[in-house]
């Protein structure tokens, strides 16, 4: 499709926002024309959230103008901003999950009376575009492909001339990707417009008609993104250009060093995933990864790995051999298997106590930082000091508390701190989640190197892309069962996303007699 | 005789069930909203002292009524300005409109200590209220009693069949969902904790003007804290706090039978423990069992929220 003339359905002019400290959006322009896909492209915090919750009512803009079919408009709330015809699918979806599905579409929809009523539009619009959804249904029960057909029918029913949708595809698995992608080309040929909002090349070079790029809040290109190499994209996104890991050459994989053999284990949490019959094993100087969509077990794997979780018999979890399945969390740190957990703040680190303090909580023993009960404050510092200065951790100093540092920083900080322990085993759970292209780069090559030392290195992500940048081998993981591990090399993105829609081949462990059955 | 007796021991339940009902249900809404607001002893006392003073000036009980749920409101607006707007801790802050409630009741009705006053009139229904045992239990009560069942159909039609109360519910599972899509969720929290303090004025109002009507200091006695629990206990449902708190009210009464007919001889303070056990029971069961993890508790129960602009 070619690029539509006339003028824009939405144009932004100059359109500036401040928050404390940060100069989230400077003089931003963007136009959109009817019938277009146009991507919103940048970095983690180059301000392409902030900018569309201007066009969404949700935030006002400190400086600029709005224009709606070239005329000026306010935006005043969200729904002056449904009234003029926009729809929007957040990123972080703006859902209630104790409540039913068509509670929350009703929610999302102004001037609604009748359930009954408004249930049927809503199979019908599910229907029309392909996207299934059961009305009656708690959203707690439903996975993450589902929650965002809510919030897509939702917008929907309102027919909007312009959905902006921030980030759709983080939770997504490939075939979910394409059909909405479908989705997507199906709504611009009915002459509605998308604002698409990501940090993927690739999907913007087959899907956008049109791009902008921000940097630090400003506006750095507008381009034809199918004139564009993801080259040329990435370097006007990042500003500089990044360097791709790089394995060590000649690097050999040694002994087993950490083992999951038949960890069978119920999920704690009320509609958490139960683990069946995990198996798998990372040996010295490898990285394996576990792909699959969230909500699928990972927490639960990973828990069971960590020590939070117990397994039911010692010899499920073995560290070289070793049976460590019923010790907690500080005794298989202790033993040599270190973890990084998914959520920074509160789980990898504790918001409200300095960089020191939370070096000190995790290296205490490894590093020796204990001498006779008492704190030896000036190893704690020598420690914490290493990291900032290993791991370009950008603080004024280790006595910050963690939680003034950007979460990029953050988790430098946190895996420099886990690899400086020199583990035998190192878990980490989404390594690069929400972090620049700048750490994430860091990060990467950190557990590459550690990796080329002897240490094992497990990955567990939902970026694909980062898995087959790192990884040695890859599993996947869907609905608590853990498929076999594919070379990297070998695998295809299609044999992945098959697995990951819970298509498993034959499991190498599973019986003969039920394999046939 | 034993018929009298009865009906003797359902009116006191009734009475003592009303104001742990009509404090419950206003808690009920606030907490729907997220809003955890532990004043609900301070406000009743606020609201059980200026009724008390409002009907002695007038000489109207209604007047009385209608001043103890302003005054109630009185007190919900400060923990609102304190806690939505100003974004202070709502326990802390809680607790302090509790403790106020106190000595500030205690002030204003320092010169109404011992006084008389008559007692809300019993609103009878003619024919249905000279029933034996159904017509003086049922038909023969004031108006808050009346009230107090009207407002638990009232508070479960508003909550789950119409769409402001969808939005409340919504307001109280994510914050920040509901800001995205567009509602004024720091309004629609001041509106829930007003209301708290309207009923939790009005269960005051039914203690000084009719359950014992008169004002002594303190005289709600806790029962700000039980409806906090009721609250609990019956999960954030109305229905089941309309059973709670007969069940509750019930359990102190026949606790009083009990002993003047020396029957069961338990110290009465196990007897005024048995709410709070039971709370915990309650919990207990709940987090144990099937459903465990869905005590229902609204997602964002006591968490501030400060939108961005």
């Amino acid at each position: 499709m070619d690029r539509p003339t006339g003028p824009p359905l939405l144009e932004l002019r100059g359109i500036t926002k401040q928050f404390p400290g940060v100069l989230a959006n400077d003089r931003v322009d963007l136009k959109v024309m009817p019938g277009e896909i146009h991507a919103l492209l940048g970095e983690n915090g180059a301000g392409k959230s902030t900018l569309v919750k201007q066009i969404y009512g949700v935030l006002h803009p400190d400086a600029g103008e709005i224009r709606w079919n070239g005329q000026p408009v306010t935006i005043a709330d969200p729904h002056a901003a449904r009234a003029l015809g926009i729809g929007m699918v957040f990123q972080h979806f703006s859902l209630f999950e104790a409540m039913s599905v068509l509670e929350n579409v009703a929610l999302g929809v102004d001037g609604v009376h009748d359930l009954g009523a408004l249930a049927r539009r809503v199979r019908e619009v599910s229907e029309q575009y392909g996207l299934p959804l059961d009305p009656s249904r708690d959203v707690y029960s439903l996975s993450v492909g589902e929650r965002q057909r809510i919030e897509i029918v939702r917008a929907l029913l309102q027919d909007p001339k312009l959905l902006i949708m921030d980030e759709p595809t983080s939770v997504l698995t490939p075939q979910e990707v394409e059909r909405l992608f479908e989705t997507l080309r199906r709504l611009a040929a009915e002459g509605r417009s998308i604002l698409y909002i990501s940090h993927k090349l690739d999907e913007i070079r087959v899907l956008c008609h049109g791009a902008t790029i921000l940097r630090g809040g400003r506006q750095v290109a507008a381009c034809d993104p199918r004139q564009e190499t993801a080259r040329s994209m990435a370097a006007l996104m990042v500003g500089t250009q990044i360097k791709p890991p790089t394995k060590a050459a000649g690097a050999t994989v040694g002994a087993p060093r950490l083992t999951v053999d038949g960890l069978s284990l119920p999920s704690p949490r009320a509609h958490g995933i139960n683990l069946h019959d995990i198996r798998l094993e990372v040996c010295a100087g490898e990285v394996l990864g576990i792909a699959g969509v969230a909500g699928n077990g990972q927490a639960e794997l990973l828990a069971a790995l960590s020590g939070e979780m117990l397994a039911e018999r010692p010899e499920a979890v073995r560290l070289e051999g070793r049976p460590v399945g019923r010790l907690d969390a500080a005794a298989r740190r202790n033993a040599g298997l270190c973890f990084v957990p998914e959520e920074r703040n509160g789980h990898g680190a504790v918001p409200d106590m300095s960089l020191a303090e939370n070096a000190f909580l995790s290296g205490y023993r490894r590093r020796r930082l204990l001498a006779g009960g008492l704190i030896r404050t000036d190893r704690v510092a020598a420690f914490a000091r290493e990291i900032v200065e290993r791991f370009d951790v950008r603080t004024p100093g280790i006595a910050n508390l963690a939680r003034s540092l950007s979460g990029g920083n953050l988790q430098k900080f946190i895996v420099g701190r886990e690899v400086l322990q020199e583990p035998l085993v190192l878990v980490v759970a989404q390594p690069t989640w929400g972090v620049d292209a700048g750490a994430a780069a860091l990060i990467h090559q950190a557990l590459l190197d550690l990796a080329a030392r002897g240490a094992a290195v497990l990955v567990v992500s939902q970026d694909l892309d980062e898995l087959l940048a790192i990884t040695d081998r890859l599993a996947v993981i869907n609905a608590g069962r853990l498929s076999r591990a594919l070379r990297t090399a070998e695998a295809t993105i299609e044999q992945i996303g098959l697995l990951m829609g819970g298509l498993h081949d034959t499991p190498e462990h599973q019986p003969l007699e039920t394999a046939l059955a | 005789m034993s018929t009298t007796i009865l009906v003797a021991s359902l009116l006191t339940i009734i009475g003592a069930a009303t104001p742990l009902l009509l404090a419950a249900l206003g808690e009920l809404v606030a907490e729907r909203s997220g809003v955890l607001n532990l004043g609900v002893e301070g406000m009743m006392l606020a609201g059980a002292v200026t009724g008390f003073a409002a009907t002695m000036l007038t000489g109207s009980g209604t007047v009385g009524v209608i001043a103890a749920a302003v005054a109630g409101m009185a007190m919900a607006l400060l923990f609102g300005v304190l806690t939505l707007s100003l974004l202070s801790n709502q326990v802390a802050t809680g607790l302090a409109l509790t403790i106020f409630g106190v000595g500030l009741s205690a002030l204003v009705g320092s010169g109404f200590v011992g006084s008389p006053v008559a007692p809300l009139p019993k609103l009878a229904l003619p024919g249905l209220s000279q029933l034996p045992i159904v017509g003086p239990v049922l038909f023969g009560q004031d108006f808050l009693v009346y009230l107090s069942w009207a407002m638990t159909a009232a508070v479960a039609w508003f909550l789950t069949r119409t769409r402001p109360g969808m939005i409340l519910r919504a307001v109280g599972e994510s914050h920040e969902a509901a800001h995205a899509i567009g509602y004024p969720v720091i309004r629609i929290r001041y509106l829930a904790v007003l209301f708290g303090g309207l009923m939790a004025g009005l269960a005051g109002a039914f203690l000084s003007l009719s359950y014992t009507p008169m004002w002594v200091e303190d005289m709600s006695a806790g029962r700000g804290w039980i409806a906090l629990a009721l609250v609990v206990f019956a999960a954030w449902r109305p229905w089941r706090a309309l059973i709670g708190a007969y069940l509750f009210g019930g359990v102190t009464i026949i606790q009083l039978h009990a002993q003047t007919s020396g029957i069961i001889n338990v110290p009465a303070q196990v007897m005024s423990m048995l709410p709070y056990l039971a709370t915990i029971a309650v919990l207990v069961a709940i987090s144990a069992g099937p459903w465990r993890g869905r005590l229902n508790a609204p997602a964002c129960l006591g968490v501030p929220f400060r939108p961005a602009t």
